[in-house]
């Protein structure tokens, strides 16, 4: 199967039972999909009158206790972008899915790239961190879509899949027997005996207990800054408790989902860094340097926000290089210089819609 | 019952404002029909609307400008017996003017209250959708420039099936909102009032005035007749419910040894409607039967049955990387598009490399082994040479043999299509 047939499975075995979407190349087969899953299990897929109201019926339908899902293209997530802050800062779980395309703008419908990293970091008002998986293959879109709704519940947050067209429109086989399926999180409920406070936190966490609207208890949800009991707030100090949280409450845990591969070679002063379909062109190349006996180290990030610093560092110690590729003209080695500088970081980039090749990346490495 | 109004939270709207007596109204209706607080939800735009729903003990959804049907339709959805009902302005109608189309279209049971005031009150009095030509507004001269519309008639023509416009001064106005959320189905009430903090400020609007304006406009039959029709999430519940339950795809068992035990990368050249996607995934097929590991990476241009259509096939005992092919094993060219498009291919080619050359077909000189099966003669149309370049591969027995292929066929196909492509099989010829 194609890598969005397998998200949308992986979303049905996640317990999603809301999706929303409109029509765009490459993402339009998870809608395709998720309209022949979700209904006869008694769930709801929605055909928005455009983005954001495709991404506002996941909002309500999420906060009406549904798993909610949307997926669109870069052009979609430009428009997705108010209701993007709308769920950091309201808290509001759900699932986006970037079929990444070549940009900018309209760009080309049918041709990948992985164009959009940084805007999925920074394309909310506000700046507040959110979470990017980015999977690597077919296998990873089930996987991944899992963990997505996984985190998107414990933190109570939007979680992007970072898909690239690459991965969404390539077939391959999969055994969905074989897959080590995680244990499926729920939102939790407050403890009973006490007053609902809508986003009140337990002592031990940072993440506010949920109750959905319609329930037997009143809830209360707002898109505008707000303090414990939903409602608006001036209160300065209180304001800051709660940004602070919403900082923190993924900053502070992503050791915690910090999803990766990594292949180390002890004799390496290199370390090619990776992620989504390039990562596949990169095992290929540390596979024939081990063979040809010039090793060096892999690693692969299948988290990309917030950045695994602790694991990226850890990863790259021993190595006095770190070669970075991307389907951009050089998104995430930012982050790899802000987090490694006193390493030499060389950068092999590509946007033309072309797959960035085994023999591209060896010469990247031989000629650094 | 008691009032659903949230006393320690009290309206603060602007002195004289007829939101304020809306804010009110709408709690006698509640009151009149019952309802707890646990059995509704107020859905707020932004703006003066946007303050409604802090006033209720209600459940309560505030959400972005615009928006706010989108939100109720996704709480409806996801709760059907909640009572939902939306507060917007007349700013909202233009910010989020697909959305009141839409819903109008759609028939949710949803109750649009709209606190129709003829400008933005919050921001400054800027003219809105529902802003007379003639008035005096904060946006200088801009409204002379454009016609306000009556969204009664917007929406009646979008197909709303209950639209009804009234003064917020009307002495039944709790009856009206009533009677909008007992509507089964989307119901539109456009509620005309005053906002004193800007627009009466260089206006002349009363009480009075809006009584006659409202008489002057053109009437509407509500329930609107022509829109009367199933609510839209119960026919959604009762569609969903015949909907077949869909299995997992079939799995495709190891049945077979492979005809080598090595990686084979095979590109197929051709054009949109030639089902060259369809005849990558065959080979695909045939390779699982021998329990290899496959992909596919298709590219082909957003039109249908025009243009240039080229898949990449990957067959291989070992996982697979990258999924472009720069060194193939095999090319079949079966469109002149499709080489044009790939001519980069031809560049480095060995006599190891097999291409299938299509009738009609030009392809750059290369060293590669050439076939050029004559499936004009042997009367095979142009929509089956992708599968007809299979079964060549297969007689060959290169990359594939003749089980393998049917056993990828039976998989892949039923009936008419199967037996098809099976007598397709004894109609090739490899010359």
């Amino acid at each position: 199967m194609e890598g969005n047939e397998a998200m949308a499975w992986g979303a049905v075995v996640s317990g999603c039972r809301f999706f929303a979407g409109y029509p765009i190349t490459p993402a339009t087969t998870i809608f395709n999909t998720m309209l022949k899953l979700l209904p006869p299990l008694n769930g709801i897929c929605l055909q928005g009158e455009d983005e954001i109201a495709s991404i506002g019926y996941c909002l309500g339908a999420s906060m009406g206790g549904l798993k909610a899902m949307t997926a669109t293209s870069g052009p979609g997530i430009s428009l997705y972008s108010e209701h993007i802050s709308f769920a950091i800062g309201s808290e509001i779980p759900v699932v986006i899915v970037d079929v990444q395309r070549l940009g900018p703008s309209t760009g080309s419908a049918t041709r990948g790239a992985d164009g959009d990293i940084q805007f999925l970091r920074w394309g909310n008002s506000g700046g507040l961190p959110v979470i990017v998986l980015a999977p690597v293959d077919v296998s990873d879109c089930f996987l991944m879509t899992i963990k997505a709704f996984n985190l998107a519940e414990e933190f109570r947050c939007p979680v992007f899949i970072a898909s690239n067209k690459e991965i969404a429109m390539t077939r391959e086989n999969i055994d969905m027997d074989a897959f080590d399926i995680p244990n499926i999180v729920e939102r939790t409920p407050p403890p009973a005996g006490k007053p609902f406070i809508p986003f009140e936190v337990p002592l031990e966490s940072k993440v506010p207990y949920f109750l959905p609207i319609g329930g037997d208890v009143i809830v209360r949800q707002t898109s505008s800054t707000h303090g414990a009991d939903g409602y608006i707030t001036t209160d300065t100090d209180e304001i800051s408790r709660v940004q602070d949280r919403l900082n923190t409450k993924l900053t502070s845990k992503v050791k915690s989902f910090s999803f990766h591969e990594s292949y180390l070679e002890k004799d390496s002063d290199t370390l090619l860094l990776a992620y989504g379909i390039t990562a596949r062109a990169a095992r290929d190349v540390y596979h024939e340097c081990k063979n040809s006996g010039s090793p060096i180290s892999l690693l692969i990030l299948k988290t990309l926000w917030p950045v695994p610093e602790e694991l990226i560092k850890e990863k790259a110690e021993y190595v006095q290089r770190v070669v970075v590729v991307e389907m951009n003209l050089g998104q995430y080695v930012r982050e790899i210089e802000r987090i490694l500088p006193d390493k030499i970081i060389d950068f092999l980039g590509q946007m033309d819609g072309r797959l960035i090749s085994p023999n591209q990346i060896a010469k990247a490495l031989a000629h650094g | 019952m008691g009032s659903l109004l949230n006393k320690s939270r009290p309206p603060v709207f602007c002195p004289g404002c007829s939101h304020d007596r809306i804010t009110q109204t709408l709690d006698r209706a509640f009151l009149n029909m019952g309802l707890r607080g646990e059995e509704v939800v107020i859905v707020t735009d932004i703006g003066c609307s946007g303050l409604f729903d802090t006033f209720f003990n209600t459940h309560a959804f505030h959400g972005l400008h615009g928006r706010a049907l989108t939100y109720a339709t996704g709480l409806k959805m996801a709760q059907p017996n909640l009572h939902v009902i939306v507060t917007m302005g007349d700013g909202g109608l233009g910010i989020g003017g697909a959305h009141v189309l839409s819903a109008c279209r759609r028939n949710l049971d949803l109750t649009l209250l709209i606190l129709n005031n003829f400008n933005f009150g919050m921001t400054g009095g800027q003219f809105s959708a529902t802003t007379p030509s003639t008035a005096q507004v904060g946006s200088g001269f801009l409204n002379r420039l454009e016609l306000p519309f009556d969204i009664c008639r917007v929406a009646a023509s979008a197909g709303a099936a209950y639209v009804r416009r009234c003064s917020g001064y009307a002495k039944n106005l709790w009856q009206e909102i009533e009677n909008a959320v007992r509507f089964d189905g989307f119901s539109i009430l456009d509620i005309w009032g005053i906002c004193p903090g800007r627009y009466t400020k260089r206006n002349r609007l009363t009480p009075q005035i809006i009584e006659e304006s409202l008489a002057k406009m053109p009437p509407i039959k509500n329930p609107v007749p022509e829109n009367q029709r199933e609510e839209y999430g119960r026919h959604y519940r009762n569609l969903a419910a015949g909907q077949k339950l869909v299995s997992p795809p079939k799995k495709m068992t190891a049945q077979f040894d492979p005809i080598k035990r090595k990686r084979m990368n095979v590109v197929i050249l051709g054009n949109a409607g030639q089902r060259i996607i369809t005849a990558g995934e065959i080979l695909c097929l045939a390779g699982l039967a021998t329990g290899f590991q496959t992909t596919q990476k298709n590219e082909y241009n957003i039109t249908v049955l025009r243009g240039h259509s080229i898949t990449e096939v990957i067959l291989s005992p070992e996982a697979i990387g990258y999924t472009g092919i720069d060194r193939p094993d095999v090319i079949m060219a079966l469109s002149q598009e499709g080489v044009d498009r790939r001519k980069r291919l031809f560049d480095s080619l060995n006599n190891s490399v097999l291409i299938l050359q299509a009738p009609g077909v030009a392809i750059p000189s290369c060293k590669a082994e050439i076939l050029q099966p004559n499936f004009k003669s042997q009367k095979i149309k142009s929509t089956d040479w992708a599968l007809a370049a299979l079964i060549v591969l297969a007689k060959m027995n290169r990359v594939i043999h003749l089980e393998m292929l049917k056993t990828a066929l039976k998989y892949k196909f039923r009936n008419n299509i199967l037996t098809s492509s099976l007598d397709l099989i004894e109609r090739v010829s490899t010359d």
